[in-house]
């Protein structure tokens, strides 16, 4: 009789999985690093991780639909002559022309204006159909400087001075070959067809004393007008912005390590930077700690999906919040009614993050002309509109619920955390609980 | 005064705000009679003449800080002293000349016009250069013309370290030595349209006393512009 021993079940390694394996075989076949679209994929502690608890006996609600929730909100009140005033606290994110194709500029500048927000400018200058279909337009001013003028400064509505982004936070821009079509390469003084690499560091300044001088200039140029805005990526939240507060920023924009970026290295945006989630509250304590919470606006990114997103980010001490990857969904991006083309691309509706390949399927990524075609601004401008219109209700459903008759009455004392990680991040009790962990601790 | 007669504005910085300076300066347009304006006492203030957007002529009696001149269009611009850094950042045309000597970041990501500096220029002039032309009398520190997309950058003297590091297609002519080139960047041959070129770039610079031939040419090897992992070490 021949005995067999009982076969275990084939077990795959927790560390070396399928993706990591992928990877490996990738980067052995290719020799170059994955380049990617889009922010962190990996699991971090997030706004999902929190929840509301209403009002009850000890607070009492507002009536929904009758008793007034504001959502406005003005943004440079600090220095500018004329501070920018938003109907609603949900800006859209510089995304650049390059990255993304005109028609999608156009259809993000029709949204935003339908729904009374800020849209604004990227790595790449100014486009006529952008400033055009936004009625509040931020230009931003990047190491690069493509496309950089001062004539597009002055059309401007605020100036957006880029230091970082959460996607990848001290990394500079990289625009492929296959996206450099003649529009683009012209806009950005480049030969066509050639890999773009965008400086990591401005070429004229160096540190937060230069910075500080810096914006003198911009100011001095513009008249002093126009706020100018200080963008970070989420690495050392505390003294970013109060080194951004003493160089004289009117608003700083803070980036977690889910908000995207048109390209660049996967090992970049997964494994450098913060959640955004860890680092609201460090900002906001900045800010109180220098006397200039509400003075200097603040407003936070990476990974806003929806009203409830927006309330808690809200409620942390922020003023308002941007939105790249969303408005882009919102546009139709990774729309499973285009399943068969991402098929195609080797890819499903969902994971497709190739943006820097230029095939985009929907046209919003692509300098393609006929893709580019698939995407019609006036209704792209539609969808977003509805969907920033929508993410303002549920933001006023939330603020009602907790009885508050302005959103930025929101505060943190609204909010218990699910997980213990989240709690300290967010410096809320665990629900159930009084407890906020790390507390007592110090340190950024 | 006569119609079609211009005035000489005097603005003295120890009195009149920098702010009031720069509106005035804005205020001005092609057809404006004021052509003519003198600086005094700039006290090497910060973004002194940024953002000029027209044919005037603007002389700065002394040493300037961060930015002067900053994004210049179509005005001459002449500081009788020394500048700091990023003078003339971002000029879009026009000219702007320093007697002395400039510092760090000169001519920064430049997109038209001339820019003279008639002593030395510090590291990264010419960085990110776009258009602008540079003349420089003197010798220039390292880095510069890091990621010098177009125009030309022509030294007198000698470069320093990494000299077009990351360069696209600018065009550098240096009469000195080159203590390094910087990655992707290797010397050239100068052919007839490159001697009539300078000629008319050193002509416009107000420099008689040397010759085309005295120079060396640089510019990219154009190897980087694709990436490739056999490229690696030169990063």
């Amino acid at each position: 009789m021949t005995y067999h021993n009982p076969p275990t079940t084939p077990r795959k390694s927790a560390t070396f999985d399928d993706y990591a394996l992928s990877e490996i075989r990738r980067a052995a076949h290719t020799g170059i690093y994955d380049i990617r679209g889009g922010g962190a994929k990996r699991r971090v502690p997030h706004f999902d991780d929190l929840l509301f608890l209403g009002a009850s006996i000890s607070r009492y609600p507002l009536e929904g639909y009758r008793e007034k929730c504001t959502t406005s909100v003005t943004l440079g009140t600090r220095f500018a002559k004329k501070p920018i005033e938003l109907k609603i606290p949900i800006t859209i994110a510089g995304m650049s022309f390059g990255a993304l194709s005109a028609n999608a500029k156009e259809a993000l500048g029709r949204g935003a204006s339908i729904a009374g927000t800020s849209t604004t400018t990227g790595d790449g200058g100014m486009t006529p159909e952008e400033r055009g279909q936004s009625k509040t337009l931020v230009y931003q001013y990047l190491p690069s400087r493509y496309g950089m003028n001062p004539d597009d400064l002055r059309k401007a509505d605020a100036i957006e001075v880029v230091v970082g982004q959460g996607a990848k936070p001290g990394g500079g821009g990289m625009l492929l070959g296959q996206k450099i079509s003649d529009r683009v390469a012209e806009m950005r003084n480049l030969p066509k067809g050639i890999d773009q690499r965008s400086a990591c560091r401005h070429p004229d300044w160096t540190g937060p004393d230069d910075l500080e001088i810096k914006i003198q200039e911009i100011r001095e140029i513009t008249d002093w007008e126009k706020p100018i805005y200080v963008k970070i990526g989420g690495t050392r939240p505390y003294y970013d912005a109060a080194l951004a507060v003493k160089a004289g920023a009117d608003v700083i924009v803070l980036d977690g390590m889910q908000g995207g970026t048109a390209a660049t290295q996967e090992v970049f945006i997964e494994h450098v930077g913060l959640p955004t989630l860890a680092c609201i509250r460090p900002a906001v304590q900045a800010l109180q700690d220098l006397g200039m919470h509400r003075k200097v606006q603040l407003i936070v990114s990476g990974g806003i999906r929806n009203g409830a997103d927006v309330a808690k980010a809200l409620a942390l001490g922020a003023d308002a919040v941007a939105i790249g990857i969303a408005a882009l969904a919102a546009l139709g991006d990774n729309d499973p009614a285009h399943e068969a083309d991402y098929q195609a691309l080797g890819t499903t509706a969902g994971a497709y993050d190739d943006w820097h390949e230029g095939k985009d399927p929907v046209g919003i990524t692509t300098q393609d002309p006929e893709l580019m075609s698939r995407l019609d601004p006036v209704r792209g401008g539609r969808r977003l509109a509805n969907y920033l219109k929508v993410m303002a209700l549920e933001v006023q459903t939330i603020a009602r619920a907790c009885g508050h008759n302005h959103i930025h009455n929101l505060e943190p004392e609204d909010l218990v955390a699910l997980t213990v990680e989240s709690a300290a991040m967010a410096r809320v009790p665990l629900a159930g609980t009084s407890w906020i962990p790390g507390q007592g601790q110090g340190g950024f | 005064m006569n119609d079609g007669e211009t005035l000489m504005r005097k603005v003295d910085l120890s009195v009149t705000p920098l702010r009031d300076l720069n509106q005035d300066l804005h205020r001005q347009s092609s057809g404006a009679n004021e052509k003519n304006w003198e600086v005094l006492n700039p006290m090497g203030f910060h973004a002194i003449a940024v953002g000029v957007d027209a044919p005037i002529e603007i002389d700065i009696r002394g040493s300037v800080g961060y930015y002067c001149a900053g994004m210049n269009k179509q005005a001459t611009i002449t500081v009788h002293g020394s500048a700091g850094p990023g003078v003339a950042e971002n000029m879009m045309s026009g000219k702007v000349r320093i007697t002395g000597d400039a510092s760090q970041y000169a001519g920064a990501t430049g997109r038209g016009g001339l820019l003279v500096i008639d002593g030395n220029a510090a590291s990264r002039c010419g960085v990110s250069m776009k258009g602008i032309d540079i003349v420089v009398k003197g010798n220039i520190g390292h880095m510069s013309a890091f990621m010098a997309q177009s125009g030309h950058l022509v030294v007198l003297g000698d470069a320093g370290d990494a000299l077009g590091d990351s360069i696209y297609e600018a065009k550098l002519f240096v009469r000195g030595s080159v203590k390094s080139l910087g990655a992707d960047c290797i010397e050239k041959e100068m052919r007839p349209e490159h001697h009539d070129e300078l000629g008319k770039l050193l002509e416009t610079a107000g420099v008689s006393d040397v010759k085309t031939s005295e120079f060396k040419r640089y510019g990219s090897a154009r190897k980087l512009y694709s990436f490739n992992i056999d490229n690696a070490d030169a990063y």
